[in-house]
């Protein structure tokens, strides 16, 4: 099969149960994708499928052939610019031990994306398929808001 | 020193990798011409092994091989280690069963792992490890931690008669009772301690590869610091020199205690790729580390407390019962002791106090620690106490707590069990946190909240840890050749910003660039000799210390160096900033760094090179406290509760940085929230463990927390150098009993006073039924 993955087009052969995050980890060795549950629960594996975050642990490979997949390593500019929402996560400890955050920055743009200014109620819903172990969401939230919604930070602190 | 010294809330050094997919967890790599492993697990939770056939599976296309513990006994793998040795109060030892790696004659709980089988694709492996059969007798199981101890229970340890592990006792409880009887005001709590699944969100995975030309065994795994799982592999396990074990770790997805555990399965992937010459990759699912990852917790707490007339402690009575799982833990068994024990009781003055901890065995998984590990089952011990006290003695909730902390004139103050509190304002905390809380207009807010038809309360808790155990920590600062400075830590980051930290930590001992100075942590190969690890929020005093100590020894040393080769008198050379001076002279550290590689450069007696290693000692733990308060709204219809906003002030000592601090505090809260308001892992009454995957399991999402306000109440430790306290594991101290205190406060009018962990809607809504209608809950 073939597909587009950060704007390359890449072939792989898969078997029929293969998936996405399958693909991705360990036929392209794409490993910023993570897997952290068997359930699709945690979104530790969330990706862009044309622009829209899904989590590439539930779908299979072959329902991605001729589409394009955005992962984290292809989020940031070639020229290694980060994309704002992970700088968001940098500027606001949006991460710790870093397993989560690929599935949560995908998660946060495509958020940031489809609520332009957001409050920090809506945020906490729309994170609902996605758990961290390690922040208690808070830097994560108000990463995704300082991007989809700026005024909305608290400034309580640094 | 400026904007990258301590105190500055410098962003992370780690992020950019983190956030760019180049992280590098376990299964992220992946060794030319491995074979994977899958493993066999007990689907009882009592059972005799009677006999097992892997013939069916050996035949299926890409097996290679299957041990099982008799593979592993007959080829001379030793036991797990616990170091424990408790004794009952009539000197009798306490029973510690041996713990084989994979057991030949019982299975003990579910999920325990009775096989491994190696195939050359993880499905393979997958498909024969379902095809080996297993032989059982089904026993009769106990997994309750509450009838662990009836007569009638079945015993996971016949032998012992018993499924009590030992009865420690502290304290003259006749006494005690006698000073309980007499109080004034005599209050007691019931209370459950429930059992959580640390659940680090990687889950577990063993990569092994093995040289047989030079019996070098490499293992890659998810650790909190690699050099005690080396030691217990090669010493006690797999039995091999200390030089040929290699553990890596580069990076860890979450520790939280449960990763700093030897596992079954880390043995015996090594010893697969041992036997077989080839590497083998294990890639554990959530279903297993649910299964198989150490639970945190699970206690059973009776205490009574008594009080004179003004509302004073007099004695504190407390019995715990410990719910150990299956086998002992590495540490699992201490927790009561030596992790809550020391620190009870907590921030208040107790003259008397008796002390029973009965730990027990049940078919479950062990249970070891968990962020806390003793401490937050502790405090919510105390803090409950003193909630029931307030009543009793109708006084509020501040008011007891003020009449009985200990004062900073009492200070240093020795706890019963030997900790010694050296520093602390938990007065001055704990009106810090109620004045940010808006305390005193709370009753507006309640107004505002039963006008929707909502209860609304406030909780207040105040609590105190000791941090920094085992404190003994080698650390190493080496000047590079393109200069750069490394750290080479016996401690291991993963997630607290170790890497970031300790460059600010260079930057205002040796004034080197912040940018210019890296971490190397997370492999045995290159560690410090003396490498305990990141855990009991230790790294702040132990890794900051040693840097401390080395800049020390850097700069002495320096100073000759540079007094020698500006043709001063070394003691007349001054350092600051990173520039050694002797009057009109001067050299930059790098610059004597690399005037220290040349000998001829050198004075006499002085050997080349600019490093230091230091191991770093301090006689005692540190004492970080701190106070929450927390506001929640509940739903009498529902039973749905919901945290409207949250206080925490910390007193951590000096903050190195604020930033990764008020990290720490958030994660630290959200367990601690996870605690009180969705996790609990259950058992079935047959030891089936039904709280398996994130379905069932409540993990905490980010619309169970409220913003939390992290303030700091600083008062600087006196007993290390740099004046820190732990950061780690506060937030889930404070947190569970702040916030069944404002549960209690919203439900005060049906006269709830309490309710167990997890409070759960159903919990909340049969409460209130209950209470409406007159009968128990």
């Amino acid at each position: 099969m073939t597909l587009t993955v950060n704007g390359v087009e890449r072939s792989a052969e898969v078997e029929a149960r293969t998936l996405l995050a399958e693909l991705l980890r360990d036929h392209l060795k794409l490993t910023g994708t993570h897997v952290g549950c068997d359930t699709t629960q945690c979104g530790c594996c969330v990706v862009h499928l044309d622009g829209k975050a899904i989590k590439s642990c539930t779908i299979l490979a072959v329902q991605a052939k001729g589409r394009s997949v955005t992962t984290i390593e292809g989020l940031a500019q070639p020229d290694g610019t980060l994309h704002p929402m992970q700088e968001a996560f940098r500027e606001h400890h949006g991460l710790q031990c870093g397993f989560c955050t690929p599935g949560m920055v995908m998660m946060g743009a495509d958020i940031a994306r489809r609520n332009p200014g957001a409050d920090e109620k809506l945020v906490r819903h729309e994170l609902e398929g996605n758990i961290c172990r390690c922040t208690g969401y808070q830097g994560i939230v108000e990463a995704i808001l300082s991007v989809a919604n700026p005024d909305a930070v608290r400034k309580d602190h640094h | 020193m400026g904007q990258f010294g301590i105190g500055q809330p410098v962003r992370r050094k780690e992020d950019v990798r983190l956030l760019t997919g180049k992280g590098q967890y376990t299964d992220d790599i992946n060794i030319e011409g491995q074979a994977w492993a899958a493993f066999v697990r007990s689907s009882h939770a009592n059972a005799k092994i009677l006999g097992v056939d892997t013939s069916a599976a050996l035949d299926l296309p890409g097996v290679i091989a299957i041990y099982s513990g008799k593979d592993l006994e007959a080829a001379g793998v030793g036991v797990l280690v616990n170091e424990a040795a408790y004794k009952n109060r009539d000197g009798s030892p306490m029973h510690k069963p041996s713990r084989q790696v994979m057991p030949t004659a019982q299975t003990r709980f579910v999920g325990e792992v009775l096989a491994i089988v190696i195939a050359e694709s993880a499905e393979q492996a997958r498909e024969a490890a379902e095809a080996v059969e297993f032989d059982f007798e089904s026993l009769p199981a106990i997994a309750s931690t509450a009838r662990a101890l009836d007569a009638d229970a079945p015993k996971v340890w016949p032998e012992f008669g018993t499924n009590q592990v030992v009865h420690w006792e502290y304290g003259d409880e006749s006494n005690v009772e006698a000073k309980l009887k007499a109080a004034h005001t005599r209050v007691k709590v019931d209370l459950i301690n429930n059992r959580l699944a640390p659940s680090p969100m990687e889950p577990r995975c063993v990569v092994a590869t093995y040289d047989a030309g030079d019996n070098m065994l490499t293992i890659y795994s998810p650790t909190q610091g690699g050099r005690r799982l080396q030691t217990m592999l090669a010493k006690n396990l797999l039995k091999m020199p200390m030089d040929k074990v290699r553990i890596i770790s580069h990076d860890t997805g979450g520790g939280f205690g449960v990763r700093s555990k030897m596992y079954p399965e880390t043995v015996a992937v090594a010893f697969a790729a041992r036997q077989l010459g080839r590497p083998v990759k294990w890639r554990g699912d959530r279903v297993e580390t649910f299964m198989s990852d150490y639970h945190g917790r699970d206690q059973i707490n009776h205490a009574e407390m008594g009080l004179d007339a003004d509302g004073r402690i007099v004695a504190l009575k407390l019995e715990t019962l410990l719910n150990v799982g299956a086998y002992l833990s590495e540490n699992g068994v201490r927790l009561p002791m030596e992790g809550g024990g020391r620190i009870i009781p907590g921030v208040y003055h107790v003259p008397e106090f008796y002390f029973s901890v009965r730990p027990l065995f049940t078919n479950t998984v062990c249970t070891d620690t968990y962020r806390g590990a003793g401490r937050p089952e502790a405090n919510y011990i105390t803090e409950r106490l003193m909630d029931a006290a307030a009543d009793a003695c109708k006084l509020s909730r501040a008011e007891i707590r003020q009449r009985n902390f200990v004062t900073q004139e009492q200070m240093p103050y020795a706890t019963h069990l030997g900790f010694v509190i050296d520093s602390g304002d938990f007065a001055g905390t704990m009106d810090m946190a109620m004045k940010a809380g808006h305390w005193d207009t709370f009753a507006e807010r309640r107004k505002e909240s039963e006008a929707r038809g909502k209860l609304r309360g406030i909780g207040l808790a105040v609590f105190i840890e000791g941090a920094g155990s085992r404190p003994v920590e080698g650390m190493r600062v080496r000047f590079e050749e393109n200069g750069e400075v490394s750290v080479i830590a016996g401690t291991y980051s993963h997630g607290q910003g170790h890497a970031t930290v300790y460059s600010q930590l260079v930057n205002e001992f040796l004034g080197v660039d912040y940018d210019k100075v890296k971490l190397i942590n997370g492999d045995t190969a290159n560690s410090p000799a003396m490498a305990n690890g990141s855990f009991g929020s230790r790294s702040s005093m132990v890794g900051g210390g040693g840097i401390n100590r080395a800049s020390k020894l850097i700069i002495a040393k320096g100073k000759k160096i540079a007094g020698h080769l500006l043709q001063a008198d070394p003691e007349t050379v001054t350092f600051e900033n990173g520039v050694f001076k002797a009057g009109a002279g001067t050299m930059t550290i790098d610059e004597v760094a690399q005037a220290s590689r040349d000998p001829k450069k050198l004075p006499d007696g002085v050997t080349p090179g600019l490093d230091e290693e230091v191991t770093y000692e301090n006689d005692v733990e540190n004492f970080p406290n701190g106070a929450h308060v927390v506001e929640v709204e509940i739903d009498p219809d529902t039973g749905v509760l919901e945290i409207v906003s949250y206080v925490a002030v910390d007193d951590c000592g000096t903050v190195l940085n604020p930033f990764i601090v008020h990290g720490q505090v958030y994660g630290g809260v959200a367990q601690g929230v996870g605690q009180a308001l969705t996790e609990d892992v259950l058992y079935d009454d047959d030891g089936q463990l039904l709280t398996a995957s994130y379905m069932d399991y409540g993990m905490p999402r980010a619309k169970n927390m409220a913003h939390v306000e992290a303030l700091f109440n600083t008062v600087p430790a006196k007993t290390n150098e740099l004046g820190v306290k732990g950061a780690g594991e506060a937030g889930a101290t404070g947190a569970p009993p702040a916030i069944v205190s404002a549960l209690c406060d919203a439900l005060e009018p049906y006269g709830i006073r309490h309710i167990d962990m997890p409070l759960t809607p159903e919990k909340i809504w049969r409460a209130i039924q209950a209470a409406r209608t007159g009968k128990a809950a």
